[in-house]
């Protein structure tokens, strides 16, 4: 992994003076979750007179937190919580579109600004889906003016959905941790009452069993990590030439290491009879293998776009074919949390970039994947989300010749790229039972990343 | 201890690194890296993070006097209990079959649930002694009392003690290398240069099809960016093969046909397979692939010449195969350890002769005959490689996983092993 040294420097005292006077971008340290800390630190404001407002003060007051409606001029804060729910045109958004204003002078650094509103597909009444979207040009304009490592995000509430729905906790949960470091500018939806809290927030994947592909090293070591950390036991998988640090992942997690190439036809039905070898279930699979290839479609040859569709979507979808047809996972016929697919996406497959057609069309491939799937899920109280990552500081990144890289890493709204762990915390929090309300969603964590915004 | 109280040993599973021929990928690896290496391997695939194994036994061939406590300090080297005990074998090329063996038999009289035993070899690390002069005088130093006593035991050393001792692979008690032997034995069992390239020739086919089915993706590891035997020639040909020219028994001339291709590389790696009793198995929930059923040991007297060097499993396959009641039709596949193309003929050809099977064997008549359909179906040590000590455990990993699925189906294992000895083992599927 590329060290980001000019971030480092710019968080020196001498540093942060001269890049201040010079004008230059200040990357600030951002705050990442660790078991055991405090779910965020200082008060945090709730601001709106909605049916969401009260709900989820009662639910932040459940959590411990200092809750407030009003500060003082002086006091810090650590997040904003401002409702929307019940906007009935544009022009009912001011009063507490100005209080956001007055407050984000007040935020502590990696500070949260978060907004709740509902669906503007929602409704057919102009004026109330305008105020919808409204929030949500809102939301994403805070994002970009957000200082000090700060975020802004949304949730998106379903037209009739009670907003103390397991699924909006977990997503204001998450919104306001270290969890969701390098989320910003994105909209988490929450469409159905499906989910539950866990009894241990540190441990929310407790005896859960995950398989993630392409696990030996980078963002897949990461994702292992991260969901030992929360408690699930791990299936790894990668292809055989691989082994070596896929061993090393494997016993560092106390996993199972599984050499395979995905894109062999039976490699969903091998993974289902490793599971059932070893843990008798599978509750969540993380499609996070994938390959680049890049090359301008100009000069691409068959090898390259072959390879990258292969490996990238179609082996998903063989697999997910299998998942979906296997008794094995299918949780909630065990009452327990449904089952969850999280699939790797990129920005780039939502923006696009030069010279990877075969990759861009691949990842935007899964995110079509994902939304088609949603409904096969639901069938069985489960949930398919996809992560798009932006900028990571990963081996592969770190490749990428210096200017060209750090150009790439700024061009966000948190000044940084991002690191491994904050795309697994993201797939963490889609695998978790308190994100059961969110299906088919692509969630970037690019962090406001200005290319495909 | 009465036979009901035996219970079944059960081959869980394997895993080895590639094995590289000597001198080249793994040069500066050694003995302690490679068995840990495969320890950990063994340890992710089946998830025993933390697991207190009942004994783990492995041991090496070659071996640095440092390692006295080879397999105990690979063991510490994983994230296994540290409070697995271990220890070291040494039986020559059978050392992986012997450690596999004795702790199948530990198993079954109930005295562990669980066992890891394998072996590791490398010949680029091998040890280099200093001369039985030098050592003397470095002793007698060691034991003076003063600094005259010292100095003058040092003052006579000579130049020609400074000159380092490689260790021998030669038999000490002939001088003779193996290839030499070996090419006695075939010579006499007029094995011909044609039938050996053939079975060179099918053993890498063989094992470079096993690779492309996937069948060693859960039986190997790689290690230092090494995903596959190096020694492997899946394009190799009758013609290419017959072109070598013959690498030992040069004194027999036009009648040498032992050549580099159809005798085994010298090469480094390692193995281990997981055995356990069929409640470790289930409470653990791990495969059970075969049983351990038996195994023999056999050694014949070559020094002489009364008998060739690698013709021990001849012997100990009778003796085997009696106490058991069973024949050679009655395996579904057998595994003959490649030392040389020969060993593998020169024993086939003696189970057939009914003048061999009755004159040594005592046998009414010949033993049976081999279904070379059956035999070494996902090649052997010509395309892999021998490790000497790491052999049995790649033989056994395999041939339970070819066995898995198919109950009551039979395997047969024959290792052939310096001094004249040997050892064969029976598996069956489940």
């Amino acid at each position: 992994m590329a060290r980001d040294t000019y971030t480092e420097f710019a968080n020196t005292g001498f540093g942060r003076a001269l890049t201040k006077n010079l004008g230059l971008p200040q990357p600030a340290k951002l705050r990442r979750h660790r078991p055991g800390r405090p779910l965020i630190e200082g008060p945090v404001v709730v601001l709106g007179s909605s049916e969401a407002a009260s709900a989820l003060a009662d639910r932040l007051l459940s959590w411990g937190l200092d809750v407030r409606r009003h500060v003082g001029p002086k006091e810090k804060v650590a997040g904003v919580v401002a409702c929307f729910d019940s906007a009935s045109s544009p022009a009912a958004l001011s009063s507490t579109v100005l209080e956001i204003g007055m407050l984000l002078k007040q935020l502590k650094p990696s500070g949260r600004v978060i907004t709740v509103s509902r669906d503007p597909l929602g409704t057919a009444d102009p004026a109330v889906r305008a105020a919808r979207s409204a929030v949500q040009g809102l939301t994403r304009s805070t994002a970009h003016e957000m200082r000090a490592g700060g975020t802004a995000n949304g949730i998106v509430l379903a037209e009739e959905l009670d907003p103390s729905a397991p699924g909006v906790a977990g997503a204001l949960r998450f919104l306001l941790s270290g969890r969701s470091a390098f989320v910003s500018g994105q909209f988490i939806s929450v469409d159905s009452v499906n989910g539950a809290l866990p009894g241990n927030w540190d441990r929310p994947l407790q005896g859960q069993v995950a398989v993630v592909t392409g696990a030996a090293r980078g963002i897949g070591a990461a994702i292992a990590r991260v969901l030992h950390r929360d408690g699930a036991a791990l299936i790894l998988v990668d292809i055989p030439a691989a082994g070596e640090q896929l061993a090393g992942v494997a016993n560092e997690v106390s996993g199972t290491a599984l050499q395979l190439d995905i894109t062999a036809p039976e490699a969903g039905e091998r993974i289902l009879a490793h599971a059932k070898q070893h843990h008798g279930r599978l509750d969540i699979v993380v499609h996070n293998a994938g390959i680049t290839r890049d090359k301008l479609l100009a000069n691409m040859d068959e090898s390259r776009w072959n390879s990258v569709i292969a490996v990238n979507i179609e082996s998903q979808l063989r697999m997910n074919r299998a998942f979906l047809a296997s008794e094995l996972f299918n949780a909630d016929a065990r009452g327990a949390m449904g089952p969850r697919i999280i699939s790797l996406a990129s920005t780039s497959g939502i923006a696009g970039n030069r010279g990877q057609t075969n990759y861009a069309a691949s990842k935007a491939g899964v995110m079509g994947m994902v939304s088609a799937t949603a409904a096969q899920l639901a069938a069985r109280h489960g949930t398919i989300n996809a992560v798009a990552p932006g900028f990571i500081e990963t081996e592969m990144t770190a490749k990428i010749p210096f200017a060209t890289r750090e150009v790439a890493r700024r061009l966000n709204s948190l000044n940084q790229g991002g690191l491994p762990v904050d795309v697994a915390e993201t797939i963490a929090f889609l695998a978790s039972p308190q994100a059961g309300g969110t299906s088919g969603l692509t969630l970037r964590v690019c962090g406001q990343n200005l290319v495909g915004a | 201890m009465s036979a009901q109280n035996i219970r079944d040993a059960v081959i869980i599973g394997g895993n080895r690194i590639p094995f590289a021929r000597a001198h080249t990928a793994y040069a500066t690896a050694g003995n302690q890296d490679m068995l840990t290496s495969t320890l950990n391997g063994l340890v992710a695939r089946f998830g025993l993070q933390g697991e207190q194994i009942g004994t783990v036994a492995a041991g090496a061939v070659m071996k640095h006097s440092k390692n006295f406590n080879l397999t105990r300090e690979s063991v510490l080297g994983t994230p296994l209990d540290p409070k697995t005990p271990a220890f070291d074998v040494q039986m020559a090329c059978a050392t992986g079959m012997e450690a596999i063996g004795s702790m199948a038999n530990k198993i079954k009289l109930g005295q562990i649930d669980s066992a890891i035993a394998g072996g590791v070899d490398s010949i680029s690390d091998a040890p280099i002694v200093v001369t039985d002069e030098l050592r003397g005088i470095l002793m007698e130093a060691n034991r003076a009392k003063s600094v005259s006593q010292r100095l003058k035991a040092l003052a006579k050393i000579r130049p020609g003690h400074l000159a380092p001792q490689a260790p021998g692979v030669n038999e000490p008690r002939t001088g003779m290398s193996m290839g030499e032997h070996m090419a006695i034995t075939a010579h006499a069992w007029g094995i011909t240069r044609e039938e050996q390239d053939e079975l060179a020739l099918a053993s890498h086919k063989n094992l470079a099809g096993a690779y492309d089915r996937g069948f060693f993706d859960d039986l190997i590891t790689p290690f230092k960016g090494v995903s596959r035997d190096t020694n492997m020639r899946a394009d190799s040909t009758m013609e290419k093969l017959g072109k070598l020219s013959p690498a030992f028994g040069r004194d027999l001339g036009s009648e040498a046909t032992m050549t580099a291709a159809n005798s085994t590389a010298l090469t480094d790696g390692a193995s281990a397979v997981l055995l356990g009793s069929e409640e470790w198995a289930d409470q653990h929930d791990l495969p059970k692939l075969a049983n351990f059923i038996d195994y023999e040991e056999g050694a014949v007297d070559f020094v002489d010449g009364a008998e060739g060097l690698l013709m021990a499993p001849a012997y100990a396959a009778a003796r085997m195969l009696k106490r058991n009641n069973l024949s050679f039709s009655d395996f579904e596949y057998l595994e003959i350890h490649e030392a040389f193309a020969s060993t593998v003929l020169a024993q086939i050809k003696a189970w057939e002769s009914e003048e061999f099977c009755k004159n040594k064997l005592g046998l009414d008549s010949a033993l049976g005959t081999i279904d070379r359909s059956r035999l070494n179906v996902n090649g052997s040590s010509l395309a892999a490689g021998h490790p000497f000590a790491a052999t049995g455990g790649r033989i056994v990993a395999a041939l339970a996983k070819a066995l898995h699925g198919k109950p009551g189906k039979l395997g047969f294992i024959s290792v052939c092993a310096a001094g004249g000895q040997g050892i064969t083992a029976i598996i069956e599927g489940r």
